[in-house]
């Protein structure tokens, strides 16, 4: 018996999140009385996991993945679920790793819950808590299947110093050309921009920005904190700013530490895609726009003042520190 | 080319969410339920399919009867039949069988669905239907063009888009962006008068039992009132962000 996670990467890095999967795979191990063994793709340093508990990491590099294939991600997962006899699986709710999980819930018939904000509170029946109605309530869920597939939310449970000494085993594996029905053909990434899905901190602007030209403001204070810029859904129909910024209930979901929300009402749509994220911080001109009501901080005025002012503030800060 | 549409009947976006019977189930009184607004982008696009490239549309619900209107909605939409398997969801694997059953029954050629429904969010049964079925699978699609049998698509991923291609039998998770907003269709008295005429077949479930099941729910905790900061003091702000919420 073992509890098995998928450390996600990019271009051969780990994700902020498979810290937190490997984190949180650690602690259901120690509630299982088990190991936790990691499964990484085409990883270089695989030892940056031991720091988070992993004893164990299967490492496998493979030449026909260097762009992501789903299937055979998943077959990847599978594989060593089943050589490790592993009775949970923890992965993140990157793009990709929804993109893997449904089919490796059907390759195991395991039972798979996404969206998991805690720790199991019981091991049998086997229970964990869920987000469920877009942020608005959780569920407590029973898994009772013999394998089990938690997702857990991005930035619900964080990353945790455990370290171990572990080891790394590097396999091969074959995988059969059916595999590769679905090819990349091209990708088209924005680079050296923070993404939505990576940021500790997002900027959003809505429509109290009266126009595209007047973005220079919000993209330069989000040089300043290090932020993604995002945008509320009418700003991206009205197409000032492009669908992949568009964060809300049809939207990009946002958990992020800290959002800024500038010149948006704060519609519940919107609110329900962003009110994962663990501080708020409105500006806004209306006193009475929604927003203020799910924020923890607001300041009531004219984003054309506070904006630039805020600017100034934060890099004075910045150099102080 | 055989077109087969998930359809989720959900709360509206703007639903207040409470629960009862000791928190073990959702309240629906006073609550509108709409078409899954993943869905509902999936089936606009279908429909340009079906006007475009000659297609047949078959929408799908897993439910009871209270979502037949939703499934009579789609069809005023443009959709030429419906059918409900009449079970209860409460589980992505289980539902996930039922629609796999009924695209084997079918032959569907491409099978279209949200990727996420807004009411339990659990994104899993598009990917577990496709990998039932052995169909070619991609989440979070937001373009799509079939050509006899190979199909383009794009679909997001963090920080940009990736070009995909494929080949037919296919399931497509789609999301906006596959049409927009303004592309949505909103059903006229014609579609709706001859919705009424058309065929909704109820189908009894296969099913198995359930993978998971809800024990009960909470809401969140009210949130402490917002702290405001007066316009003119954005020192104040940026000490209590970095002393208080230790965010920046």
């Amino acid at each position: 018996m073992s509890v098995l996670v998928f450390a996600d990467a990019t271009n051969g890095k780990f994700k902020k999140s498979a810290f937190e999967v490997v984190s949180y795979g650690k602690k259901v191990a120690e509630q299982l009385n088990t190991n936790l063994v990691a499964v990484t793709v085409n990883v270089s340093v695989n030892e940056e996991l031991f720091y988070y508990g992993a004893e164990k990491v299967i490492s496998v590099s493979e030449s026909k993945l260097t762009s992501f294939n789903a299937k055979a991600y998943s077959s990847i997962i599978n594989k060593f679920a089943e050589s490790e006899n592993a009775t949970v699986i923890v992965l993140d709710s990157s793009i990709d790793t929804l993109h893997i999980a449904p089919l490796v819930a059907v390759s195991l018939d395991a039972g798979y819950v996404s969206n998991v904000i805690a720790l199991p509170s019981s091991i049998s029946p086997f229970t964990i808590k869920r987000k469920v109605f877009s942020n608005k309530g959780y569920a407590n869920t029973v898994i009772s299947t013999e394998k089990k597939i938690i997702g857990v939310a991005k930035n619900s449970f964080g990353i945790h110093e455990n370290p171990v000494s572990g080891t790394v085993k590097e396999m091969s594996v074959s995988l059969p050309d059916s595999d590769f029905g679905v090819k990349s053909e091209k990708v088209e990434k924005a680079s050296g921009k923070v993404t939505i899905a990576d940021a500790d901190v997002v900027v959003s602007a809505g429509r109290g920005m009266k126009g595209p030209e007047n973005w220079g403001m919000i993209e330069e204070l989000a040089a300043v904190l290090g932020a993604a810029t995002a945008c509320s859904k009418p700003v991206s129909d009205l197409g000032w700013r492009p669908h992949g910024e568009h964060v809300g209930q049809t939207g990009k979901p946002v958990a992020s530490n800290l959002y800024i929300a500038i010149g948006i009402s704060g519609a519940i749509q919107h609110l329900a895609g962003v009110n994962a994220s663990k501080v708020k911080v409105v500006i806004n001109s209306d006193p009475e726009a929604p927003f203020f009501k799910a924020a923890d901080y607001g300041i009531i005025g004219d984003a054309f003042q506070v904006v630039p002012e805020l600017i100034k503030k934060l890099k004075a800060f910045k150099e102080a520190q | 080319m055989k077109i087969l549409v998930c359809i989720s009947h959900v709360p509206d976006t703007t639903s207040k969410i409470n629960f009862v019977e000791n928190d073990t189930k959702f309240d629906m009184n006073g609550i509108q339920f709409v078409i899954n607004p993943y869905d509902e982008f999936c089936l606009t696009r279908a429909m340009w399919f079906k006007e475009k490239q000659g297609a047949t549309i078959t929408v799908l619900n897993v439910g009871n009867t209270t979502t037949e209107s939703t499934l009579r909605k789609a069809l005023a939409i443009g959709a030429d039949d419906a059918i409900r398997v009449n079970l209860e969801p409460k589980d992505g694997l289980s539902v996930a069988k039922e629609i796999a059953a009924i695209v084997k029954n079918g032959n569907y050629d491409l099978v279209l669905a949200g990727r996420e429904s807004i009411d339990y969010n659990g994104g899993m049964v598009p990917g577990m239907v496709a990998s039932l079925v052995d169909y070619h699978f991609v989440n979070g699609c937001v373009d799509i063009e079939v050509e006899g049998n190979s199909v383009k698509l794009v679909r997001e991923i963090d920080g940009g888009n990736e070009t995909l291609s494929s080949t037919l039998p296919m399931v497509v998770a789609g999301q906006k962006g596959i049409v927009e907003e303004k592309d949505l269709r909103i059903p006229n008295m014609r579609g709706i008068m001859m919705a009424r005429q058309k065929p909704l077949q109820v189908v009894e479930p296969i099913t198995s039992k359930n993978a998971t099941e809800v024990q009960s729910y909470q809401k969140p905790l009210p949130k402490g009132a917002v702290k405001l900061v007066n316009a003119d003091d954005i020192d104040g702000l940026i000490n209590l962000l970095h002393n208080e919420a230790k965010v920046i």
